[in-house]
């Protein structure tokens, strides 16, 4: 976590690469059609998302209860749930298991919350090798970077760029930019790989207490086999993934689905629910639960702020950002970005690590707009920043007042005197309207560095209206 | 006659005072009686977007103090409608002020929704034909839900051609100290936002809040976009004289 002071640079950097700002671009705007094209009806789409509001609503008000009851029919089905508090005790549990197996490299799906732990970097230091089996998760880790986007890792590369890169780092490679050749040839690596896994991880889309069953989300297929070829599978999630009810999974499969890819469904949706059992001929001989806490039971333990946790992790927040559009995912620095990441790493981390990306907000709507779970992502911006301003201290988000900057608050103190006080005001338009010949461009700030400066008018409203006799 | 206050905002109050009494001869012309309380201000969003809600607060009880006849309040500007609307009940919960906030919230309405909705205003286009580009604040469109009825106001001006510019619904890049505090991000979408204004190819554009409007004529006019700038209310009444 080093976003304090790289976020404004890094935006920066990011604004001036043309090919990157074209990338994100044209994948924001084919995204978002392909959304629209799944809902062209008003009132189901809002009806969608009042229900699958209502079921996240609904799971994390009875969150405890949930997994106690997930733990205790997942361990009826034999799966092993293992509990962490941090990510540091998450990459024990899953460095164990692995060391227990003798495993020398492991598989894995896509799973972000394998990568709030980094846990890929965890187990090269313990010797093992962590493959990304999901297409854009094995793209940007041979490139040694991050993802850039939760459901599309790989979306801030071009085709070009693609090609370019296995040509580099895949040996025997040619440079082909045809994308059915490229997706064969990571095909043909991965599948090697499978073969000799003694491990696969994987993350959770929804996890189902009643039922103690585990639900996977994915369209590659390798989802299926990171799940099921590999003698051991570990699956990771946060805790705030469990639902009551399998009746719960429709309505919120189907609002996820059509709000990340816009696909009405996925081509694969796993349900897992054991560990092979007498008599099967395929599947993993053992399965296991880690349930991540990693600082969201703080953010649980506020109700406002507890909208945090709704989220299903579509996308949709930052496809429909005009923000996360223009500087892409990696300038904010940490594993989510976007609007959802403005409002989860703050409170993960704290405001005095990750609460410079608060500013990096219009509050124009679209997020919450566009968010399946009607999570009021901007109010929680907003609410974010009078936590990061505020000076009382209240323990509420961690970091509270770490962005308080004193020339600001006289700024404000100042404005409120001259709001709060009509003849000051009224001095105040008639003084800045009548020496407006004489204010300087640099009385706006960077504001003229792109734009005119605005003009003041030669008198105000107040004083039309006077002379009006109003 | 009905009764209404307004509440002009402070920024019309200091860049467009104009379309401020262009929006009150409107509402005059619909036969409303217009009170303007001359110890209004601001409403207090620049700070309360800030996170210094307590200095937001302090101001937002001061005016809402000016409006506590039962008359419908009336704002030519949609954040600043929404500001009242829905962040002062946020602002005022728990306090002595929160029923005051709640009562005023639900007679508070933006100018170009309140002339359509509740007056059904008829204008009589008066102009010479033009085509413009309108461009709707995210706070009209997503926070008040007016994005319809400045346009109805529009279509109601017979020679008046409305162009719809790409990427119609996002962000000019304004949001008020955002542009401040991230000038970079917010330049770029101004420029995004001003390259698809023009290349409507219209001979004037228009917009209804004063935040996007200094922001979008500001950039214009610094990329040298040769693009008259016009408040939609300016806009509106002289078309009808």
């Amino acid at each position: 976590m080093n976003a304090k002071a790289n976020f404004t640079d890094a935006a920066k950097t990011a604004l001036e690469n043309p090919t990157l700002r074209s990338n994100f671009r044209s994948a924001m705007d084919s995204l978002r059609e392909r959304r629209a094209a799944q809902f062209p009806d008003e009132a189901e789409l809002d009806g969608a998302r009042d229900l699958a509001s209502a079921i996240r609503s609904r799971a994390l008000n009875s969150l405890s209860d949930n997994l106690v009851e997930l733990e205790k029919n997942c361990l009826a089905n034999g799966i092993q749930v293992h509990w962490a508090e941090t990510t540091a005790e998450a990459n024990q549990i899953i460095l164990d298991i692995c060391q227990r197996h003798d495993a020398k490299h492991v598989i894995k799906g896509k799973s972000m919350v394998s990568e709030e732990c980094h846990l890929n970097d965890f187990l090269a230091q313990h010797d093992i090798e962590a493959l990304e089996s999901d297409l854009g998760e094995y793209i940007v880790q041979i490139d040694g970077e991050t993802p850039s986007h939760i459901i599309m890792p790989a979306i801030h590369k071009n085709k070009k760029e693609i090609a370019e890169l296995f040509a580099e780092k895949i040996p025997g490679v040619e440079y082909t930019e045809d994308v059915d050749t490229l997706t064969a040839i990571a095909r043909k690596v991965l599948r090697h790989k499978f073969e000799s896994a003694a491990v696969g991880i994987s993350g959770v889309n929804f996890a189902v207490a009643e039922t103690g069953t585990l639900c996977l989300v994915e369209n590659e297929g390798n989802g299926r086999m990171t799940t099921t070829v590999p003698p051991v599978h570990i699956a990771i999630t946060g805790i705030e993934k469990v639902v009551p009810k399998l009746s719960d999974i429709a309505p919120l499969y189907s609002v996820l689905t059509r709000s990340a890819t816009g696909q009405h469904a996925t081509t694969y949706f796993n349900l897992i629910s054991s560990p092979r059992r007498e008599g099967e001929r395929d599947g993993p001989q053992e399965v296991h639960l880690v349930l991540l806490d990693n600082g969201r039971s703080k953010i649980y333990n506020d109700e406002q702020m507890r909208e945090t946790l709704k989220c299903i992790r579509c996308g949709a927040c930052m496809n429909h950002c005009p923000v996360y559009t223009r500087i892409g995912g990696h300038a904010y620095g940490t594993v989510y970005p976007g609007p959802i990441g403005q409002i989860l790493n703050p409170q993960q981390y704290g405001i005095d690590q990750a609460g410079e990306m608060l500013s990096a907000c219009s509050l124009n709507g679209a997020c919450g707009e566009a968010c399946p779970v009607r999570i009021p992502i901007p109010s929680l911006i907003s609410e974010l920043r009078h936590e990061a301003t505020r000076n009382d201290q209240q323990g509420r988000v961690y970091g509270q007042g770490a962005l308080r900057k004193l020339h600001e608050a006289v700024v404000w103190g100042s404005w409120k005197w001259i709001h709060q006080n009509p003849t000051a005001y009224r001095l105040m338009g008639f003084a800045a309207t009548r020496l407006r010949k004489w204010v300087p461009d640099s009385a706006m700030g960077p504001w003229t560095r792109t734009r005119v400066k605005p003009a003041l008018a030669p008198k105000t409203l107040h004083e039309m209206m006077k002379e009006r006799g109003e | 006659m009905r009764s209404i206050y307004y509440f002009g905002t402070c920024l019309v109050d200091l860049f467009y005072p104009s379309a401020g009494l262009s929006g009150i001869k409107l509402l005059e012309q619909a036969n409303c009686r217009v009170i303007y309380p001359h110890e209004q201000s601001c409403c207090g969003q620049p700070p309360f977007n800030s996170g210094f809600r307590d200095e937001a607060r302090a101001v937002a009880i001061e005016q809402l103090k000016l409006f506590q006849e039962p008359h419908d309040l009336v704002v030519p500007s949609g954040s600043c409608a929404g500001m009242i609307k829905h962040h002062w009940v946020e602002l005022l919960a728990g306090s002595e002020y929160e029923s005051a906030a709640r009562e005023l919230a639900a007679r508070t309405y933006e100018l170009g929704e309140y002339l359509v909705d509740h007056l059904h205003v008829q204008l009589e286009d008066k102009g010479q034909p033009t085509t413009i580009v309108l461009h709707t604040s995210c706070s009209a469109r997503r926070e008040m839900g007016v994005a319809a009825q400045g346009k109805a106001l529009l279509a109601q001006l017979a020679n008046v051609t409305v162009e719809v510019p790409a990427y119609e619904t996002e962000c000019c890049g304004f949001g008020g100290t955002f542009s401040v505090k991230q000038p970079e991000i917010s330049a770029a979408m101004a420029q995004d936002k001003t390259t698809h204004i023009a290349a409507t190819g219209a001979d004037q554009f228009v917009c209804g809040d004063s935040g996007c409007l200094m922001n979008l004529s500001g950039t214009l006019e610094k990329r040298g976009i040769q693009l008259d700038s016009s408040h939609l209310y300016d806009f509106i009444w002289e078309r009808v004289q």
